[in-house]
């Protein structure tokens, strides 16, 4: 039996699986991408960014991440999925969205 | 906390992770991570999810993208669920076999919470568990494909009131469940949304989560697909919400309304629901009857509110 998240991929079999479906740890989710959901991104010009971080609680996927001394860092895109919210809230325009083509 | 700056507030501990299964631009987990990050360090959060779009996209077995523990049981008894552990816990502290501090936090959207989950929430609400029942309300069961619930407002477009020759969208009002909760007599019900430097929300957040006894939450959470509106709109959508006093922003702490915002100028309903898909038949011409009706009632809900809290 398997009991840690990364060892349930598709081929254990049902017997295998946990009793109720329990899962015994947490943010076990961090290790999917939803990145590659997107069609636009953001791209973020530091030298306009004011550290205001109003763009910080308005994302949906925890894609823009503080340090610290509580100052963001550049996006992370293996989670965003290219909303756009936090261009459209930005009040220095420092963040513009692109296309994103692979 | 009050006292939080928004880069305090940003600081704090994120209990939600990235890998859920959301919409782009979906409302819900900004409220969600907003309500946990007022969790104090060290407290751990027990979270219980009625069936929801929020529910089946951070809870697919095997990735949780809940840091604390979550639990799904059914739809209809998420506010069960929660007031049993919380019961459990209580016995637990009281025999010396627990000493860490926990939470009790439910989230339901509105289809879990105005409709199918209303008949636990109420018993829970009414038997006074150290609980708070968050619902994060996107106005239809947008899980299952924009089919309308209690909570979609009138003339609303979904898929099971179609706005064509036959109906004007939904035919009945939308029910003010924050209102039903204070009802409940609890010491702590509040209504909010995502607006700025998220203080409103954060600081209600807060206080339902201290405060001793059961505690409501509602927050208007867009939903881009079933509003249908550009998702990179959603602030500018809640913004006009509550500047039309379509979603007043107010609390009701031990019986005592609150207004915690008062629109500077109360904008026309047109202006919130022009941005949105689901109610552009009303702007048809032959259409105007129906914003001057929603404005009526959007207008008499407003003066009620206001002389609810003594202004």
């Amino acid at each position: 039996m398997s009991w840690k998240a990364s060892e349930m991929t598709p081929d254990v079999k049902w017997q295998d699986i946990t009793p109720g479906c329990n899962i015994f740890e947490g943010s076990t989710s961090a290790v999917v991408e939803t990145g590659d959901w997107r069609t636009t991104k953001p791209v973020l010009a530091l030298d306009k960014c004011k550290q205001c971080l109003l763009c910080v609680p308005v994302c949906p996927d925890m894609s823009i991440p503080v340090d610290q001394d509580g100052k963001r860092g550049d996006f992370n895109y293996f989670y965003c999925k290219g909303c756009g919210i936090c261009a459209a809230v930005c009040p220095f325009g420092a963040i513009t969205m692109v296309k994103d083509e692979k | 906390m009050s006292s939080d700056t928004l880069k305090e507030n940003v600081m704090r501990e994120e209990r939600l992770s990235g890998g859920h299964r959301m919409c782009a631009g979906c409302g819900s987990p900004i409220a969600i991570r907003t309500v946990l990050r007022q969790l104090e360090p060290g407290d751990h959060a027990v979270v219980t999810g009625a069936t929801s779009c929020m529910e089946v996209s951070t809870f697919m077995y095997p990735y949780t993208a809940w840091k604390d523990s979550f639990i799904h049981n059914a739809f209809a008894n998420a506010a069960a669920t929660c007031s049993g552990v919380e019961t459990a816990y209580k016995a637990l502290k009281k025999s010396g076999k627990l000493d860490d501090t926990y939470k009790f936090i439910t989230f339901g959207g509105d289809g879990g919470t105005y409709d199918i989950g209303f008949q636990s929430l109420s018993g829970a609400m009414e038997r006074g568990h150290d609980m708070v029942y968050v619902c994060y309300d996107n106005e239809a069961y947008m899980n299952t494909g924009i089919q309308r619930s209690s909570s979609t407002p009138h003339f609303a477009d979904t898929t099971t009131t179609p706005a064509g020759k036959v109906i004007p969208g939904k035919l009945q009002k939308k029910k003010d469940l924050t209102k039903i909760m204070v009802a409940h007599n609890v010491p702590y019900v509040a209504q909010t949304t995502f607006i700025g430097n998220f203080k409103d929300i954060s600081e209600k957040a807060h206080k339902a989560i201290y405060t001793p006894g059961a505690a409501f939450l509602n927050i208007m959470a867009p939903c881009p697909r079933g509003w249908r509106y550009p998702t990179e709109k959603l602030m500018e959508v809640t913004k006009a919400a509550v500047e039309t006093c379509v979603w007043p922003l107010y609390e009701v702490i031990e019986g005592k309304y609150t207004l915690n915002y008062m629109p500077k100028n109360k904008l026309p309903v047109a202006e919130y629901l022009k941005m949105q898909g689901r109610f552009a038949h009303m702007f048809k011409p032959g259409n105007e009857w129906m914003i001057e009706q929603v404005q009526q009632e959007v207008d008499k809900n407003w003066e009620y509110l206001l002389k609810s809290c003594g202004l």
